[in-house]
This record gives structure tokens, sequence and C-alpha cells, in this order.
């Protein structure tokens, strides 16, 4: 009978659990069964698939590594372990994607989060990367965002830089005095790696806003004893109209420890995307004016000046790391 | 007994797990508690609110490190970056020992998020050994290991978890953190007697205990730790605190967390339980 090679695949080959574990080798083959049976999606009754990846009965698979015991058979015993699985995974993108949640619809979101994660199963210890992945996925995969597709990849973009700003690095920031003898066509400045600029064609920080205020009503409304708090009134607050398309630019960034969103002019992104392209202070601002449509209206010394003292106040220039 | 190398010689009370709910409350209150402890993984981060909590919560109390990734069971090799992060943490919270779970949870670099039994066998206790001396010679702070609660045991098994705790720990060289409720979780799931356990492992390694609450279903129990301490958990961390002295107790609260002063109520009455089960008359 031809052996089959172990594989870290879900969808590859078909490892068998060895009888004995009496090497590492051993142990590991034990190990990718069992997280591939962990990684394989719930039934749409949240139970555990019956067959396995190559047929068999999913029963007799685990019947050759798990004992049963007198109330549970080998089979329920590791459907516990895939069922936590799935629950831990799914409630965790739940809680970190309300944006995304609200805009395809909970049944859909399961589905949508269920697909990327059999396809990009965790790679970090922390569960704080678990979405990670969602922007390549959604990419790849529109069509579990459909018909919303563009406003659902903008909506994991701004999810994910709310990641980003709460925990990322910072770098020491530097004070104007620190450039001041270095000329514009020189001065190159780096910007925090906590702060996300993102171009966006919908305005959904004003929509995850409206989304996570419905949230914290209705929990608060679960929370409370008091007398009127009727279940049947509860989320008595519409859920928010969905965002018209409207190009939006916006900075993702903490300050004192709090994540705040600010709205920029498009001006305003280029120049620190441009910086953030490692362009020169003075390239930087020529390009952003030059493509401007505005660009005989504004009195851009005085902007410019204003802008640059905000953005060094925030803290968002810092040193290369 | 209590302050043994495992747990760098100190003498601590019941301690209280630190989560976010209470964080205000904390830092606003500054109640009196022993020591918290702090789930590593959580604070493993390069910069941003969780780590000025921390700093915020060391200024004014201490803390011990209980980690949930590690993974000394997996046959991967440890993850050299977790270990970095990690000792950059030990670092900062200047923790007197740190913990782990004795259970395995990645492969080939996939990581389920859970701790997953491992099979007792000699070779696997060797494996994870190894794992746990590696680790603790690169993180230079003791190490004990925590029991996990499960729902499954594998074919491949040659020994009971006992005799497989006290061989990891025996080869390791490092501490055990006792947890009572997990005990009582897989002794009801496996149908063997939980005193039989808690009477063959070496006390003299016991650097903490954990206690909790779990669920009980039709077939099988949880290990939930949202609820309070059960009474057969509560016998059986006075059988333990008989066998291995006034050790350093965590009272366990993770899902459906309570109010800070109701977990604080419960860790109160812990401290009270340990005082009476120590005292002459109560021996």
């Amino acid at each position: 009978m031809k052996r089959l090679k172990p594989t870290g695949s879900v969808t590859g080959n078909s490892p068998r659990p060895p009888r004995k574990i009496a090497s590492r080798t051993q142990l590991r083959e034990l190990q990718r069964v069992m997280a591939n049976a962990l990684f394989r999606p719930l039934t749409p009754e949240w139970g555990m698939q019956k067959r396995w990846v190559d047929g068999r009965r999913m029963h007799a698979l685990a019947s050759e590594f798990i004992k049963p015991n007198d109330r549970l058979n080998s089979f329920e015993r590791l459907e516990i372990y895939n069922r936590q699985y799935w629950f831990r995974l799914l409630d965790c993108l739940h809680d970190d994607y309300p944006g995304l949640r609200a805009i395809v619809g909970q049944r859909a979101f399961v589905k949508l989060a269920t697909a990327y994660l059999a396809r990009y199963p965790s790679t970090s210890y922390s569960l704080r990367d678990l979405g990670n992945r969602l922007e390549a996925f959604l990419r790849d995969e529109p069509q579990w965002a459909a018909p919303r597709e563009k406003l659902a990849l903008d909506m994991v973009l701004f999810e994910w830089a709310q990641v980003v700003a709460f925990d990322g690095p910072s770098q020491p920031a530097i004070s104007p005095d620190d450039v001041l003898d270095v000329p514009a066509d020189r001065l190159r400045l780096n910007l925090q790696p906590y702060l996300s600029l993102l171009e966006l064609d919908y305005a959904v920080d004003d929509f995850l806003l409206a989304v996570k205020a419905r949230e914290s009503e209705a929990l608060r409304k679960e929370a409370s004893n008091a007398v009127g708090s009727n279940p049947r009134t509860r989320n008595r607050r519409r859920a928010p109209r969905l965002p018209a398309q409207q190009k939006v630019y916006l900075a993702v960034h903490r300050h004192d420890n709090q994540l705040y969103i600010k709205r920029l002019e498009p001006e305003a992104f280029a120049i620190l995307n441009a910086l953030s392209r490692g362009e020169t202070v003075e390239a930087a601002c020529v390009m952003a004016i030059e493509a401007s449509d505005r660009a005989e209206e504004t009195d851009w010394p005085a902007r410019l000046r204003e802008w640059f003292n905000q953005w060094s106040t925030l803290g968002w220039f810092c040193r290369r790391s | 007994m209590p302050a043994n190398a495992f747990n760098g010689f100190t003498e601590y009370g019941i301690g209280i797990g630190l989560r976010v709910p209470h964080y205000r409350h904390i830092l606003a209150n500054k109640p009196v508690v022993d020591w918290f402890e702090i789930i590593s993984e959580n604070f493993m981060v390069d910069g941003g609110r969780p780590l000025e909590v921390l700093d915020a919560i060391l200024e004014q109390y201490r803390v011990v490190q209980h980690g949930v990734a590690i993974y000394f069971g997996s046959a991967d090799k440890l993850n050299r970056e977790h270990l970095k992060r990690l000792k950059r943490l030990v670092q900062r919270t200047r923790t007197p020992w740190l913990s782990d779970h004795l259970c395995w949870g990645s492969v080939d670099g996939r990581y389920t998020h859970d701790l997953l039994p491992m099979p007792y066998t000699l070779a696997v206790a060797r494996h994870t050994a190894e794992k746990i001396r590696a680790a603790r010679d690169f993180l230079e702070v003791p190490i004990c290991v925590e029991n996990v609660s499960s729902y499954a045991e594998y074919q491949a098994s040659e020994m009971t978890e006992w005799e497989f705790l006290s061989e990891v720990v025996e080869l390791a060289d490092c501490g055990i953190l006792l947890d009572v409720n997990n005990i009582y979780v897989s002794s009801q799931n496996h149908n063997f007697d939980p005193y039989d356990y808690l009477n063959h492992i070496p006390h003299h390694r016991v650097g903490q205990i954990h206690i909790a609450g779990h669920s009980k279903f039709a077939k099988y129990t949880l290990d939930t730790h949202d609820h309070p301490v059960l009474d057969p958990v509560w016998g059986m961390y006075a059988h333990a605190l008989k066998q291995v002295g006034p050790t350093a107790t965590l009272l366990e609260w993770d899902d459906r967390i309570p109010s800070f002063d109701e977990v604080h109520h419960e860790a109160l009455k812990a401290n009270r339980f340990r005082d009476r089960q120590l005292t002459p008359a109560a021996t």
C-alpha cells in the first residue's frame, strides 16, 4: 500500500494518526491529524463533519486516535474540540469586525469568516492578528461580501488600521528643532508605524461609529435590570444606513494611547502618503499641490505650515527605526 | 514549602486575574489585592494602551505572568519571536515566576488557540521537558506548567495524566501550577478519582494554584471559568493546601466577567478559606 506523506494541508493528502507516539515525528503526525480535524468547518448544524477529507467516515478516523468513554464516543469527544475552535475564532472576528458584520449581515458574516479561516488558519500566537489577512482574502474572494464588495473591503482596511493604531509599535517622535537645519529639498520624515493612511470610496468612519453606538445601546439594555428594560424594546435604534459612495481620506492613529480617526484633505493625504514612500518634504508638497484642483484659491504656505504643525504636535513624525 | 525555587522563593497570597473590564475600576479605586495575574500574550505588544495600563498596574501591584501560547507540548520547536517578546515582558514586569500550560496547540506554524491535551508517553514527556528547559534558560525565570482540563484521551497514551505531569516536571526540573478545577473537570470526563491525582504528584514542585468555576453538561463537564468556584473544587483545594502548604493561589474568572467587586469578594472568600485550612485546628 502506498504510504501517504503527512501534510499540513487540510485539503491535501490524508495523514493517518500513528498508533504509538515514541518520537517527535509521530507526535507531529498525531498533531497534524488532530489540527486538520479542528480546522475543518462545522456543518450547518454546528457539528463536526461526518466524512474526513478522503471520504472515510470521521467516526472511524476519530476512533483510531481518540478513546471513547462511557458517555461519549471518539467522534463526539473530538467534536467538542472542533466546535470550541470555531466558536472561539468566530467570536473573535465577530468582536473585532462589527463594521464588516453590519455591511454583509450576520449570517453572511459567519459564512465569510468561516471561508476566511478555512483558507487562512491563524499563524500567530495572538488572536489580535486573526484578521491580518482578511484584506487579502476579500481581494481574492470578493464574492463572500457580494453585493457590497468594495464597501466591505474599505471597512476591513479601516477596522484593521484600528488594530494597528491600538497597540502597534511607535518610534520616538521628532520635534521641529530636530530638523531645523535640514533644507526641505533634503528633509525626509518618517511616519509612526501605528499610523495608517487610507484612501477610501465610502465614509466607513461615520458608519462604524453609528454601528458601535447601536451595539453599545443594545448591550446597555441587556445589562440593565431596571424596570422597563423590556426585551421587546431592545435595539429600538434602527440599523444605520449603509454609506453612499464618497471619497474620504483618513488617518487612523493614536494620541495619548487613545484611538483617533482624522479626516484629511486630499492634498494633506497626498503629502503624508508621499512622505511615507520616502519622498523629501519639498517633493511631497510640490507633487500634492500640482495635483490639486484648487491650487489657485488656496494660501498654500499658510496651509502647509498649519498641517505640519498639527502633524508634528500629534507626534506623527519619527526617526527611522 | 510555599516559597520554593519554582515561584522565585516568594510567599504570595490570593491573586486575581487582571481583565479588561476591570481596568478602570482598579486604576481609579486601587483596591487591596495581593497580586495580579496577567495573560502574557495580551501584553506582548509593541505599544499603546495595553502597556500603559500594565505600567500603571505595576506601580501599585505585584504581577505574575501566565501564558497561553508557548505550547510546550507541540512538536514544533519553540517560537523564537514569541520567546523574545515574552522575555521583554518578563523584564518589564519582573515576574518572580511565569507559567504556561502542559499542552499543545499549534503544528507546522498554524495555531488552534486552544489548550489541547497531550498523549501521555515517555517520548512526549522527554520532548516537552526539553522545550521547558530551553524556554527557562532563555527567559531566565522559573517556570511552572499548568495541568489543563481535557475532554478527550488518546489511544496512544501509556500512563495517567498525573504520571505524565510528574515525569515532565522531574525531567525539566520545573514547577507545577496546580489547577485543582482542571483536575476536577478532567476527572469527571475521564472517570478517575481527582484525589488520586492530588496525592501522586511531586508536591514540593507546586509553585502556584488555580481555582475556578466549571459547568456540567449532560455528558461532559466543561472548564468555563464563568462563575464562582463550586464545592467539589473547594474540597480539593483544601486537600491540596494540606499537601503543599500556603501556596500562591489565583482565582480565575475569564468569561461572563462580573464586576470587580464580585470577583474581589470571591478572592477574599478564598483568602479566608485558605487561612482556615492552614490553621493548626483545621489540620
